[in-house]
């Protein structure tokens, strides 16, 4: 009879993989681009960097590589493992496999939030590093605000129902995208980003220092208090009743894993606009490699999104050089017909 | 279910603690449900007495809407009552903090699809949760329990399938194998034959009965099958409309106006050898010949 639980040293070395497999990734994205560099000089100089002493880097090739390029990819990991963990909390509390922040709205919620700070922040007495932190707070809370609304839209006589909450979704996106619209159009262009931006994301604007902060915190935070609740994110998958008589206090961590995910997309759109499908698709995959328990799946997505999102952004930074794809654009081509190949999948 | 008489590894809940031989006592319970406050209630349940022993089995029976998963989610302390109070061993059910509910009570709720494919083993071990913190990982303990669980219900060669690729029966054998993994005190099975053949019905109340005897459970089951109960059950309870009419061994509660007034269809009641009562349905054109 075989009964063969997750341990710890599985789950680390299933990580490692990943690990390496993104660090990979990382070192093609260095080296891709405009600017040509040989592989010997950027390991050279990346070795330099990561012992603190970028001021050495020999080049001006590799300082434009290490202060444009490497920047962006810290972007892209963060941004795509906080868009897959979060999609992996919306799923399991929603019990929806189609559940992701792009999907539900929340993306445009959460920059109607951060436009509406940006807009703000200029009239506001603060200095401008202090100020700049209102965008990803304020893409929190259009976050938090959106998956409320779509929570009680798909709730119908104490059940979540599926295709309620999902076209919930669709309609409260639909009616944000009207608003960043609308902001568009009356605000003059200078205040916020362009629309681009907002619709189909961007990791090329360079983030402030105090931002970098509140992201590298706030996703550490929200990423270990999501993962502390695995294990009842596995039994919430049964759902809510079978859960609670299992032990979970189901209220506490529906409170806790809406609120993680929500700050997750938040500062992840905050910075990079509405990026689709990588909240939906790395999940999935993760799932069909790894299985659906949790405490695998969390860890493996987030590495996962990171993987996809560097492997997005440097298509699209390479695609159609000296041109730039929005990255937005190319998850979306990727990710559909990848979407439909795993749905097909699962119903055979 | 085939006999698998392994020793269940007991954790020491709740020993010698509580009043003694009356393991669970639910005392003058009463509930009502309005969809909102200011509404007047909708259901209503009157209040409801009994008590049960360790390795005693009680039916709840009664038609459609009387009441019967309400008072099972009373007992499992998921519902708060309105009046009245639900003691385990002691304590008030509702009252207990979930993961130490989990430890004494197991549920065994009507089917849900999985979301996910989930294998059978790793469907037993989520029967441990309550024994860690939210984040845990299984240890050999924790595997030795799972095993005997599905040794128990007679389900060991199941344990690498999915659950989506499994008999009702055998999905039936799963859940409760989840339920007994919990080491509970009380075990509580919400119509646990609905979607089974008679063989598998049997089966299942058969292993039940064994469980029960052995480990001492006290087991509470909701059911419309008046016969399995006759035969499975110590006490009945029997609900009508939100009111518990009568509760005690099956014989003194399977009367034949009793249950055709519960019923609202013509039986008949049988006491068969072993003194466990039989009830049959009859044709209401048949009956009308009998009288």
């Amino acid at each position: 009879m075989r009964v063969r639980p997750l341990t710890i040293s599985r789950l680390l070395g299933q990580c490692a993989v990943l690990l390496l497999i993104l660090f990979l990734i990382v070192l093609i994205a260095l080296k891709l681009g405009a600017v040509p560099v040989s592989l010997y000089g950027l390991g050279h100089d990346l070795f330099r960097v990561l012992i603190g002493r970028s001021n050495e880097i020999s080049s001006d090739y590799s300082l434009i590589v290490f202060s444009l390029r490497l920047p962006r990819i810290f972007l892209a990991i963060f941004v795509g493992a906080s868009l897959s963990v979060a999609g992996c909390g919306f799923q399991a509390l929603l019990r929806n496999p189609l559940a992701d922040p792009y999907v539900l709205g929340v993306s445009y919620g959460a920059a109607v939030g951060a436009m509406l700070a940006m807009i703000c922040e200029p009239y506001l007495p603060l200095p401008a590093n202090i100020a700049a932190l209102l965008t990803p707070v304020g893409g929190f809370f259009g976050a938090v605000v959106t998956i409320v609304a779509v929570y009680f839209l798909g709730r119908r006589q104490g059940q979540i129902e599926s295709t309620t909450l999902l076209l919930g979704g669709v309609i409260t996106g639909s009616f944000f995208s009207a608003i960043i619209m609308f902001l568009m159009t009356v605000l003059p262009s200078g205040n916020t980003r362009g629309i681009a931006f907002w619709f189909m994301g961007d990791l090329s604007t360079p983030v402030q220092p105090s931002v970098g902060w509140v992201l590298r915190v706030g996703f550490l935070a929200a990423g270990l208090v999501i993962y502390a609740t695995a294990s009842d994110l596995n039994l919430l998958l049964t759902g809510e009743k079978e859960a609670m008589h299992l032990g979970v206090d189901v209220p506490r961590v529906q409170l806790v894993v809406y609120l993680a995910a929500s700050l997750l997309a938040g500062l992840a759109v905050s910075v990079s606009g509405a990026i689709g499908y990588v909240g939906l698709l790395v999940p999935h995959a993760m799932r069909w490699i790894f299985g659906s328990d949790h405490r695998v799946l969390l860890p493996t997505a987030a590495i996962g999104g990171a993987i996809a999102l560097v492997v997005a952004d440097t298509l699209a930074r390479t695609v159609v050089a000296p041109t730039e794809l929005p990255v937005g654009a190319v998850t979306a081509i990727a990710g559909a017909p990848l979407f439909l190949y795993l749905l097909r999948r699962r119903l055979t | 279910m085939k006999s698998a008489a392994k020793a269940v590894i007991r954790t020491p809940v709740d020993v010698g603690r509580g009043t003694g031989e009356v393991r669970l006592s639910v005392e003058q319970v009463s509930y009502a449900y309005a969809p909102n406050p200011s509404q007047s209630p909708v259901f209503t349940l009157e209040a409801t007495s009994f008590q049960a022993k360790p390795g005693e089995i009680v039916a709840i029976l009664g038609p459609n809407a009387s009441g019967k998963s309400t008072l099972l989610k009373l007992i499992s302390g998921a519902l708060e009552p309105l009046s009245g109070r639900i003691l385990l061993n002691g304590f008030v059910t509702h009252a207990l903090e979930p993961r130490t509910r989990a430890q004494r009570i197991a549920m065994v709720l009507q089917e849900s699809p999985l979301l996910f494919p989930a294998r059978a083993w790793e469907f037993v071990l989520q029967g441990r949760h309550p024994y860690g913190r939210s984040l845990r990982f299984e240890n050999h303990e924790d595997v030795a329990i799972a095993r005997n669980a599905l040794a128990q219900v007679g389900a060991e060669h199941l344990s690498d399938r999915w659950m989506d690729q499994i008999s009702g029966g055998e999905k039936q054998r799963i859940i409760l194998a989840r339920a007994l993994a919990q080491q509970p005190l009380l075990l509580l099975l919400d119509e646990p034959t609905l979607h089974l053949d008679i063989g598998a019905q049997v089966d299942l109340l058969d292993g039940l009965r064994r469980l029960a005897a052995q480990n001492r459970y006290t087991v509470v089951v909701v059911t419309h099958e008046l016969n399995l109960a006759a035969e499975y059950a110590d006490q009945v309870a029997l609900l009508q409309k939100g009111k518990c009419l009568r509760v005690g061994p099956p014989a003194s509660v399977y009367q034949r106006d009793l249950l055709e007034q519960v019923f609202q269809t013509p039986l008949t009641v049988e006491m068969g050898a072993s003194g466990r009562p039989r009830v049959n349905a009859i044709r209401p054109r048949e009956a009308e010949s009998e009288t």
